[in-house]
């Protein structure tokens, strides 16, 4: 056993180097070059749907569903990993504010809810992200003076109010839920029709044929992670990643910790509002079954797997989340179990996700020479 | 609201809500071992209380007690029961070695952050509940009817019957006994020690690994207890129980102060009051919202939980 073990390790090990090879001749590849990959890498991303591509497709389900719900969950890994992977907050009721984008747009702009002034989706969408921004600020203010692991269970009860007030709560239709959630309008124009299964003079946005909507999806996403990327990068994300390696140091070196950890949730409930929005434009209906504590679970799973604080990572790690159950169907009453037994063994050997970001794996090893007496 | 429904049944209310809060105190001692001495949320200790809830079925099943029996005589009740616990307490215990075995030793050897083990015991829990669901067929399971149950007493109109006072009366028992654990012996000494100063626990010549190991199997034993009382209580189980009641005990460690064994008990048994008296003003769908406000509000003002925290100096 503990040779299977050390084999793996060094298995392991091998891969790690060949990554941090494949890192530093990537930093040393010229500007254009760079340019160039990332740009036949997205030009990729985009022409997926009409790509037959033999393995990766999934023989079960619609792939254009499956690949806007990867950009979806990309969408929603990008949001937490602010929260977790760079202000260092555990929100394990992250699907509250996904909710709460959700039910914003569904609320606004179905003819079939009971609030009367209906708006089109256009309208909604900012509506919603402002609506989860304050919801998020609405959480963070009395609970983000509370230390770590009293955080995660505070957020673990408001991702649950959130799902029995949308359970109970006339204004969400209680367990009817609401139809004809709106989408965006439009339909192909003729110079679209060369690409495989668009027609034209069909609808842009309908939920028998996602193109659209996975194309929509992947360019919020693309947009949304570039912002990130230069907040990261920031005065805000200097900050945060202060506050995360050690918060009482920070704030005795000038860092206002309590406004940063709220902007961290303000925005990370905006970038969930928003891909709870998006999912369910598509989805067209809306009810509370859709918003279980345990999803919000293995999103959190998801990006610490993919290796929080590192947006790839955490892209990897939710497309895996979103795709693996899609393609695998066949051996559904398994997956989970094979998700928890992966996700056992994952952060036994590396803690430090899939992909990890540089600083945070340095701090995992700090951590390990610190390791105390008696061990 | 409906004040003149809580008004008139303020009593019974009040017992149902401390039945139900016996039960989340007993699981919530495994949250708060745990937390006292690793400082670490154990997620996968729902699963532990639901392997119990199990072993119970099976076990009165292979002692040839099937769901339409009649209720037994009270001696079988109490042989049944003391049967039950033995086998719940050493299937839990078990589990939640096993849980400290293959999802934390490792991680603890290399002083991980605490995000790290969350993952390992979601990974844990999952693994566990996914396994009994592909064995029970994810249908849930009947457990036979163990007490009749009968009014006993009335106190000032609100009626106490005979399983509330099993259920309650059992789980302050088994809460002394843990005290008079940790308190009062050796072993309940070194776990203290660890509590307080790990580093210096061990230069002292206390073995932390077997304590660490010490309270796994405590926590796992008292949601062994706690899952025979549910059993009793509930009449069936199924693969996904742990879930919900485990969020609840893990509220009502936090709510008591977590780490602090009388703030297991008090934070139990006061959380299982409050929602109900909260499901009583509001109605049921609300019970889980009124438990967390409770919560928040509590935290606001006590952010170390009512008793505060610390298991090793809270009695020092």
């Amino acid at each position: 056993m503990n040779a299977v073990i050390s084999k793996v390790r060094q298995a392991d090990e091998g891969r790690v180097r060949a990554v941090t090879g494949l890192r530093s001749r990537w930093s040393n590849l010229p500007k254009p070059w760079r340019f160039a990959v990332v740009a036949a890498f997205v030009i990729l991303l985009y022409s997926l749907p009409g790509l037959e591509l033999p393995i990766i497709s999934t023989p079960d389900t619609d792939f254009n569903s499956v690949l806007f719900l990867c950009a979806v969950y990309v969408l929603v890994a990008v949001g937490l990993n602010v929260v977790i992977g760079l202000a260092g907050l555990l929100d394990l009721g992250y699907i509250g504010f996904y909710a709460v984008g959700a039910y914003t747009v569904a609320i606004l702009g179905s003819p079939n809810s009971p609030v009367v002034q209906k708006f089109p989706w256009i309208v909604c969408v900012p509506i919603a992200i402002a609506f989860t921004m304050v919801s998020g600020v609405i959480l963070g203010w009395p609970t983000l003076r509370l230390r770590g692991d009293y955080l995660a269970i505070v957020t673990l009860g408001f991702g649950e109010i959130i799902r029995v007030f949308a359970l109970n709560s006339t204004i969400t239709n209680g367990n009817r839920g609401i139809s004809a959630v709106p989408s965006p309008g439009g339909d192909w124009p003729s110079w679209m029709s060369w690409f495989p299964g668009i027609d034209a003079g069909t609808k842009i946005f309908s939920i028998t044929n996602v193109i659209g909507f996975y194309w929509l999806a992947l360019t919020i996403v693309i947009i949304c992670m570039l912002g990130v990327r230069r907040l990261e990068n920031s005065r805000v994300g200097r900050s945060w990643l202060a506050i995360r390696e050690d918060e009482d140091a920070a704030e005795i070196m000038g860092v206002p910790t309590f406004k940063y950890k709220l902007w961290a949730f303000a925005i990370g409930a905006a970038l969930g509002g928003l891909s709870g929005a998006l999912f369910f434009s598509k989805q067209t209906f809306i009810n509370s079954q859709s918003f279980d504590l345990f999803t919000s679970i293995l999103w959190v799973a998801a990006v610490v797997i993919g290796g929080a604080g590192n947006q790839l990572g955490v892209a990897l790690g939710a497309v895996l989340l979103a795709y693996l159950p899609e393609r695998f169907r066949e051996f559904a009453d398994y997956r989970l179990l094979a998700f928890g037994i992966a996700l056992i063994v994952m952060t036994s050997f590396r803690p430090q996700g899939l992909i990890p970001s540089n600083r945070r794996s340095s701090e995992l090893k700090d951590r390990a020479k610190e390791v105390t007496v008696g061990e | 609201m409906n004040f003149s429904f809580v008004g008139d049944n303020f009593l019974s209310l009040t017992v149902t809500g401390l039945t139900q809060g016996a039960i989340y105190a007993l699981v919530a001692l495994g949250y708060t071992l745990v937390y006292g001495v690793l400082r670490l949320i154990n997620f996968a200790h729902s699963e532990v209380f639901m392997v119990g809830t199990f072993t119970t079925a099976v076990v009165w099943t292979a002692l040839g007690y099937g769901v339409n029996d009649p209720a037994p005589g009270a001696l079988g009740v109490v042989l049944l029961v003391v049967v039950a616990m033995l086998a719940a307490g050493a299937a839990s215990g078990a589990t939640g070695l096993v849980v400290e075995r293959v999802a934390y030793r490792t991680l603890r050897k290399r002083n991980a952050p605490s995000l790290i083990f969350l993952i390992s015991a979601i990974g844990a829990s999952v693994a566990l509940f996914e396994t009994m669901g592909a064995l029970t067929d994810r249908q849930p399971r009947g457990i036979p009817v163990l007490l009749k149950v009968k009014e006993v007493f009335s106190l000032f109109g609100a009626s106490v019957t005979n399983l509330q006072i099993v259920i309650i009366v059992s789980a302050l028992a088994m809460m002394v006994l843990l005290d008079l654990f940790i308190n009062k012996t050796r072993l309940g000494r070194g776990v203290r020690a660890v509590a307080q100063n790990p580093d210096v626990a061990a230069l002292m010549g206390v073995n932390k690994d077997r304590v660490i190991m010490l309270i796994f199997v405590i926590g796992g034993i008292m949601a062994g207890f706690a899952s025979v009382l549910y059993d009793i209580k509930v009449g069936t189980t199924t693969y996904t129980v742990g879930f919900l009641i485990g969020i609840k005990a893990f509220t009502a460690a936090v709510l008591g102060g977590i780490g602090n064994l009388r703030g297991a008990l008090l934070g139990g048994l006061l959380l299982g009051v409050v929602e109900n008296l909260g499901a009583g003003l509001f109605g049921n769908e609300w019970m889980d919202v009124v438990a967390f406000i409770v919560l928040v509000v509590v935290l606001l003002f006590r952010p170390n939980g009512l008793l505060g925290e610390s298991l090793g100096r809270a009695r020092a």
